[in-house]
């Protein structure tokens, strides 16, 4: 097995592919043939023949400022750049001639006379294009006896240089040394196309032109940037350097893997010399972000080797005790005895396992077979439970697959982008980049969300209708929607007789076009405007490419699965389904969240969403694994917790995820966890479930293993060891050892082993091998006999389950409502910076963004309460209460009050209530009666948790 | 009694607004029923400000003025220059594009139509857009704002362009030194500019058409926005131009005071609120130009040259000229010169001709010893150049351009190194900074021909591979023809270069 990718062909071709017929054309005596409208420069870089060049990359449209890539081409007139030049039939063209020459070595001196020639120990030495280019064109002399310059502190009578800038180290991942800069303006490029976030721009003109951050009093940290790096790729010289590469030197090897963090997916090429990780860049065959990253992906690994990762494993025998170091064999043994100890006094349901949505396929395999194999039981549950899990339900009805229909590269498609109960903007960077660049485009988006969030408005796009709904009044609105569809006639006939159940698409037809799912009658109930709804409705029927892209601002609702149900019909009702830019798109919160629910890491769920009552499903897996499979489903979380509360439920095995502070309703998860007997928390840190754990596995890194990771576009992308894992073993090898000290013989000797199982298991994953991933870099299942290449769009001859099925939606109001005692609705996501519960970003320098979690209030309600920006306030529903900082803005509604759940000292999750979602009991995070009132400080119950966590934290020195 | 007084900016720096403030009050002395008529420039600037009174035998001229000859102007006794079209500097001249400036009030519309004006509108009205673009590739016309290309080719390359929206851009961003007949025409002739954008929007099939105005010129801004509004008030602009059921409209957009917004893609930038930066070409603004709509981008003399050749016919037009330069070239002349102004005349008058003759020679009496043609990035034309004849391709043959035709004389005490430098000077502060060659490139000029004024003779040889890089690496004219007066003057006036060198030694 090939571990380590060096990646071949990651020449920078100089501008950007175009597609288009072929046109054949002569450059220095070759024949090439290229789609129309590509440059003269690609052709000539995918012929071999590299022109000279540095203002061009091809991950941004040519500009033509740098003047180094001119070529001579016959029968036209002087020496046009090959950037901007398209390809023509028949073009005859030289990239070498006397004069080009000339004029490259010339443009070349005049770069070279104003930049400090401190190569050998700058830190962009060896991966500098000015320098590769200086030596490219044979620049010997420098002949100008230069005074104005940009690099000199002092001019030469020894006065202060004023066009001399001082280096901005002000963002703690890169620098902007504005003396190396050759302004051309590749960075700027960037930043507007790529990112487009428009943070950089170029101040002044002529010589005075400058890569500026905003204004010129900004600086890069002061300023709009968001810190995706996509600048300091673009930068061709060390003006936009990693602050990793500055300290440890220039990376000599390199590992594509994939990002670990959101379900987005990224691929990016790690960087290092020996184990020593250097950087992490985005790849650009990646094809989910192609080459594009964010803040969390590209800069955010330092928690890898953070001093308060765990690399030893712990035992005690009361969480009252502390840790006490042991050996892997220890470890293993005291877990195994105490498992099957439990299994034996309390019975064999008694214990059970949560798969981690942060963990490989491979792994999260592991882990539910743990479960069915060896546990003897169907108790197995994943954080899909609480993010993810109506999605699974809803599509899983309405088109019969439980995931998104299309490839992030189908928004380059779409004309109206629905963005429902989601905010790329922070949780999905790099996809909301590409949705960006389309808006600015020319696409029009509509936004589904009680907060106006980033996503509402960005640089030169603004969405044309925010539909800022009551929260919990999802269904309500969707519906609302279909009713004006059916009742304007706005749908699609055509598609739906042909693709869907027609009687049941009059039932449903029937229902909604009551009057009292009219937009004007739902309006006093969801707070939308009926014109804009109407409006919004329209747009998305008759506009095109209708594309919905959902988060769980859908599904964390007591109808959570109702309303994705409502999107598939609206998607189907328009015939929005089946081809490029358009379809139904959820948001995947984790990077593995749509792996560890294709694994069957739900208990009533075998891999492949078959379940686990069907004897034929089972007599597969008791095939391969040779033990008899309960048919009975297990436990979803909430019925493990509840279940320990009862007394019933005793042991429990929890791979990455940290329940205590991500699960709602906090302190019935803490009761939960302490009336276990055994809790085996396996994981980088010591989360906050891990105060409750008797058994502590070291985890081990997405760098540290080789494995898959599924992203929210069905793609299985491969993730590589990129290092070995400094706690001993990947998290796949713990689980087997586990597996191993409980009585098996698991034999899996590398993860590969491991996806030829679920290969052999699971029909829509048959095709997928290490060797076909190697090939092919990614596949999206289904990847079988019937779809060897994968499966970028789904249903586009009809749908998986045969004919689309309209389900009624009727809106049922949330038990939780506010009242005298909490008049206000609290609802919760996430920022840029930060990612989930924290464990990883918080071990960051990314706290410099969000170094607390704040509440955002309206201005009217806090001056009802009295409360001023950055005051101390007490935040308390039903279940509990917690103190946090306010922030002032009108991006909620009055009545509305938001915040993220990032940090443990504010335990967002106090506050939240155990109301679910009828289904698949996702928890209702986004909506929780509160009040507000001004306070001093840590409430008794956050200062009871710090003081019952810092005593449950304590490790022994190891006994020597 | 009815006086006509220029208010064009050239005569009102030279008085004119006292003049005519001293003949109203004048006037309202002596109980004369004053009917002071407010024209443009008739371009003969060393006669402003100049009155002009029609006593029955046609308009005589009265000029330069001063404040004491305001009452012998009101009872007739000021003795008259004759017929303003008999004095020598406008008798030979065959004015087409300027036929109307100076003449008419500038703000009447009905002055203008008596004038001929919207002739040529009429006519284009009954044409389709092939036959407009037809008649004016017919006409030689080609682009006035220095370039030189085809006007034909360019409105058929729009007209073919397919597109929902497609504009005119007018580049009124007049900049270049010693030139102004884009405001002489714009303040003295505002609806010859409207009807010949009306005329190009009718044959590419634009609806709209902008004019880039620079901020320098507030009097043209303001009879170019009071034009507009009167021209949409008589319907000569909107929805129905003329009543033909064909729709044109216009704005006036001011520029922000930078040169490099001449050239048109900068321009086009500005226009659309962007940094003033150049676009590389291809793209050509002509299939995606304004917002990335094919777009017509043309000078104010091109323009304003349409509704003549409309009304003559095309083949009137043409029949003046040389060679490939067909119809007239507005020469401003300026500088050291006796007569300074404008001269509008057919292509092929010698350069000689011009300065010696129609100019009159220095102002300062001296020998001519250079004439930068075509503004500052023209090239310094000596007097062994002079039999050039005025044409686009003679120019480029003797290694100058015509540009925008502004020439500006010097005499024989002109510094040439520093008119060198001054050149590089210039492209350093108006560059835009987007290409190495101009940003880089301009302020190395300046340092290197200071090496050389301080008798480093090895610079003239970097100053020269400089020139030749920004020439043949510019990304636009900016910095590809700013080695035109530089090199022009080393190689032209060596001395100029060599005596500092002798001096320093």
């Amino acid at each position: 097995m090939k571990d380590f990718i060096i990646p071949t062909d990651d020449r920078d071709l100089g501008t950007p592919v175009r597609q288009g017929p072929p046109v054949t054309l002569q450059i220095d005596g070759f024949e090439v043939t290229v789609p129309e409208g590509t440059s003269v420069m690609r052709a000539a870089a995918l012929a071999g023949l590299s022109i000279p060049k540095l203002c061009a990359t091809d991950s941004v449209e040519a500009f033509g400022s740098c003047r180094l890539c001119v070529v001579e081409i016959e029968g036209r007139r002087g020496t046009p750049a090959s950037c901007t030049t398209p390809v023509a039939p028949g073009m005859v063209v030289h990239t070498q001639s006397e004069k080009v020459r000339k004029i490259r070595k010339g443009v070349m001196e005049l770069y070279i006379s104003d930049h400090p020639l401190d190569c050998l120990t700058c830190a962009a030495n060896g991966d500098c294009e000015l320098q590769d280019m200086a030596g490219a064109v044979g620049l010997r002399d420098v002949r100008y006896t230069a005074e104005k310059t940009h690099f000199r502190p002092r001019d030469t009578s020894g006065e202060a240089n004023r066009q001399w800038l001082p280096k901005d180290d002000s963002n703690p991942y890169f620098t902007y040394d504005p003396a190396k800069c050759i302004v051309c303006s590749r960075c700027v490029r960037a930043c507007e196309e790529v990112q487009g976030t428009f943070a950089l721009t170029i101040e002044g003109r002529g010589f005075d032109s400058r890569v500026s951050f905003g204004a010129k009093t900004d600086n890069a940290l002061a300023s709009d940037c968001v810190s995706c790096g996509a600048c300091v790729q673009a930068c061709p010289t060390a003006t936009l350097q990693e602050k990793s590469m500055i300290e440890l030197g220039t990376p000599t090897r390199s590992v594509i893997t994939t990002c670990a963090y959101c379900g987005v997916g990224c691929s990016f090429k790690a960087e290092l010399n020996g184990d020593q990780l250097v950087r992490m860049v985005p790849y650009k065959h990646g094809k989910a972000n192609r080459g594009h990253s964010c803040v969390k992906g590209r800069f955010a690994y330092g928690y890898a080797t953070h001093k308060e990762r765990i690399l030893k494993p712990m035992i005690r025998d009361a969480i009252t005790d502390p840790w006490r170091e042991v050996s892997w064999d220890e470890a293993l043994g005291f877990a195994a005895a105490r498992m099957r100890g439990l299994q034996e006094k309390y019975g064999r349901k008694s214990i059970g396992v949560i798969t981690s949505s942060r963990c490989t396929n491979e792994e999260t395999y592991l882990v539910q077979k743990l479960a069915r194999a060896v546990f003897g039981n169907n108790n197995t549950d994943t954080c899909a439970r609480v993010c993810h899990s109506p999605t699974g339900y809803g599509l899983g009805q309405t088109f019969g697959t439980s995931a998104g229909t299309q490839d992030f590269d189908s928004v380059e498609q779409a004309d109206v982008i629905v963005v429902i109960g989601a905010n790329p903007h922070a949780a999905h960077p790099v996809f909301a980049s590409r949705m960006k660049k389309r808006l600015r485009a020319g696409a029009k988006l509509i936004v589904v969300d009680p907060r106006r969030t980033e996503t509402v408005e960005g640089p030169h796009y603004k969405a044309a209708h925010h539909l800022a709904l009551r929260p919990g009044t999802n269904v309500a609105v969707v519906t609302a929607m279909a009713h004006v569809i059916v009742t304007e006639g706005l749908m699609n006939e055509d598609f739906i007789r042909e693709r869907c159940d027609w009687n049941e698409f009059l039932a449903y037809a029937e229902f909604l076009s009551h009057p009292r799912h009219s937009p004007e009658a739902t309006e006093m109930l969801t707070g939308v405007p009926a014109a804009d709804l109407r409006a919004a409705a329209r747009l998305y029927a008759s506009g095109g490419n209708g594309a919905i892209y959902y988060g769980l601002g859908v599904t964390e609702h007591s109808q959570g699965s109702t309303t994705v149900m409502g999107i598939a019909n609206l998607a189907m009702l328009t015939g929005n389904i089946g081809r490029q830019g358009v379809g139904v798109n959820p948001l995947r919160g984790q990077n593995n969240v749509q792996g560890s629910c294709d694994m069957g890491s739900f208990p009533h769920e075998l891999p492949g969403y078959r379940h686990v009552k069907n004897p034929d499903v089972r007599a597969i897996f008791e095939q391969a694994w040779g033990v008899e499979i309960d048919p009975e489903p297990g436990l979803r979380i909430p019925n493990m917790l509840d279940a320990a509360v009862g007394g019933t439920f005793k042991g429990l095995y929890c791979q990455g995820e940290d329940i205590l502070q991500s699960d709602p309703d906090t302190k019935h998860v803490a009761a939960g966890l302490a009336a276990m007997e055994c809790v085996i928390v396996h994981d980088l840190f010591l989360n906050e479930t891990a105060n409750y754990a008797h058994v502590f596995l070291p985890g081990s890194t997405f760098l540290e293993k080789d494995g898959t990771f599924t992203n929210a576009e069905r793609r299985i992308n491969r993730v590589r060891k990129v290092m070995a894992p400094r706690n001993g073993y990947a998290d796949w090898e713990i689980t087997q050892m586990l597996a191993n000290a409980m009585g098996s013989h698991w034999a899996y000797t590398h993860p590969s082993q491991i996806m030829d199982e679920i290969a052999a298991t699971t029909p829509s994953f048959a095709g997928v091998s290490y060797e076909v991933l190697e090939e092919k870099g990614s596949v999206q299942w289904p990847c079988n006999e019937k779809n060897p290449e994968g499966t970028p769009l789904m249903h586009i001859d009809g749908f998986v389950r045969g004919r689309g099925r309209f389900i009624v939606t009727e809106y049922v109001a949330t038990d939780e409502k506010t009242g005298p005692r909490y008049p206000l609705l609290l609802t919760t996501g996430r920022i840029l910076s930060q990612y989930n519960v924290g464990a990883q970003t918080r071990r960051t320098e990314n706290v410099i963004w969000h170094d607390e979690d704040l509440l955002e209030i309206h201005p009217h309600d806090a001056e009802q309460r009295g409360i001023h920006d950055g005051d101390w306030v007490r935040l308390a529903s039903r279940s509990g209460e917690t103190t946090l900082r306010a922030t002032l803005t009108d991006r909620v509604s009055p009545g509305v009050v938001y915040t993220t759940f990032h940090h443990p000292e504010t335990q967002a999750n106090v506050i939240t209530t155990d109301y679910s979602d009828w289904a698949t009991n996702c928890p209702e995070y986004k909506v929780t009666a509160v009040q507000v009132s001004p306070s001093n400080g840590p409430s008794d119950w956050q200062e009871a948790y710090s003081a019952q966590a810092n005593q449950a934290r304590r490790i022994l020195p190891a006994a020597e | 009694m009815r006086i006509y007084l220029s208010q064009d900016t050239a005569a009102k720096a030279l008085g004119s607004e006292e003049i005519a403030a001293a003949l109203q009050a004048e006037a309202a002395k002596r109980g004369i029923a004053l009917d002071l008529v407010r024209t443009g420039s008739r371009g003969m600037v060393w006669l402003e400000p100049m009155a002009e009174i029609d006593r029955g035998k046609g308009r005589e001229g009265f000029g330069p003025l001063t404040l004491a000859d305001v009452g012998a102007l009101l009872d007739g006794s000021l003795s008259s220059m004759g017929l303003v079209e008999d004095i020598p500097f406008f008798k030979r001249q065959t004015r087409l594009t300027f036929a109307r400036c100076g003449v008419i009030d500038p703000l009447s519309l009905d002055d203008y139509q008596a004038h001929d004006g919207l002739a040529g509108l009429r006519r284009a009205l009954a044409m389709d857009g092939a036959g407009i673009v037809a008649e004016v590739t017919a006409s030689g016309l080609r682009g006035r704002g220095g370039a030189g290309f085809p006007t034909g080719i360019k409105w058929d390359t729009v007209r073919k362009a397919e597109a929902d929206q497609k504009y005119i851009v007018c580049n009124a961003d007049e900049g270049d030194s010693g030139t102004f007949a884009d405001r002489m025409i714009m303040e003295g002739d505002p609806f010859s500019l409207i009807e010949g954008m009306a005329i190009a929007g009718l044959g590419v099939g634009a609806a709209k058409g902008y004019v880039y105005l620079r901020s320098e010129y507030p009097d043209a801004i303001a009879v170019m926005n009071r034009a507009v509004d009167i021209a949409r008030g008589a319907g000569v602009l909107g929805a129905s131009v003329l009543g033909s059921g064909r729709a044109f409209d216009m704005e006036i957009r001011k520029g922000a005071g930078a040169y490099v917004c001449g050239e048109e893609t900068s321009l086009l930038n500005s226009l659309e609120g962007k940094r003033g930066v150049v676009r590389a070409k291809p793209p050509l603004p002509a299939l995606e130009g304004l917002f990335g709509k094919p777009t017509v981008v043309n000078n104010v003399i091109s323009l304003a040259s349409v509704p003549v050749i409309f009304e003559k016919g095309a083949a009137h037009y043409a029949s003046f000229g040389v060679g490939r330069s067909r119809g007239t070239v507005t020469l401003q002349i300026a500088g050291n010169v006796r007569h300074g102004g404008l001269f509008e005349t057919a292509f092929g008058v010698t350069l000689g001709e011009v300065v010696n003759d129609i100019a009159g020679g220095t102002a300062s009496g001296r020998a001519v010893k250079a004439v930068q043609v075509g503004g500052p990035l023209g090239a310094y034309m000596p007097v062994s150049k002079f039999a050039t004849p005025m044409g686009y391709e003679e120019f480029d043959g003797a290694g100058g351009l015509i540009g925008h035709a502004g020439l500006v004389v010097f005499d024989d005490t002109a510094d040439m190194l520093g008119m060198a430098r001054f050149a590089m000077e210039f492209c350093a502060v108006e560059s835009c900074g987007k290409c190495t060659p101009c940003r880089i490139g301009a302020v190395r000029g300046v340092e290197t021909i200071d090496r050389i004024r301080a008798g480093d003779s090895a610079a003239i040889e970097v100053l020269t591979d400089l020139c030749e890089t920004m020439k043949d690496g510019s990304l636009c004219a900016l910095g590809g023809f700013t080695p035109f007066p530089v090199m022009s003057a080393l190689t032209h006036f060596p001395d100029d270069f060599a005596t500092h060198k002798e001096a320093a030694e």
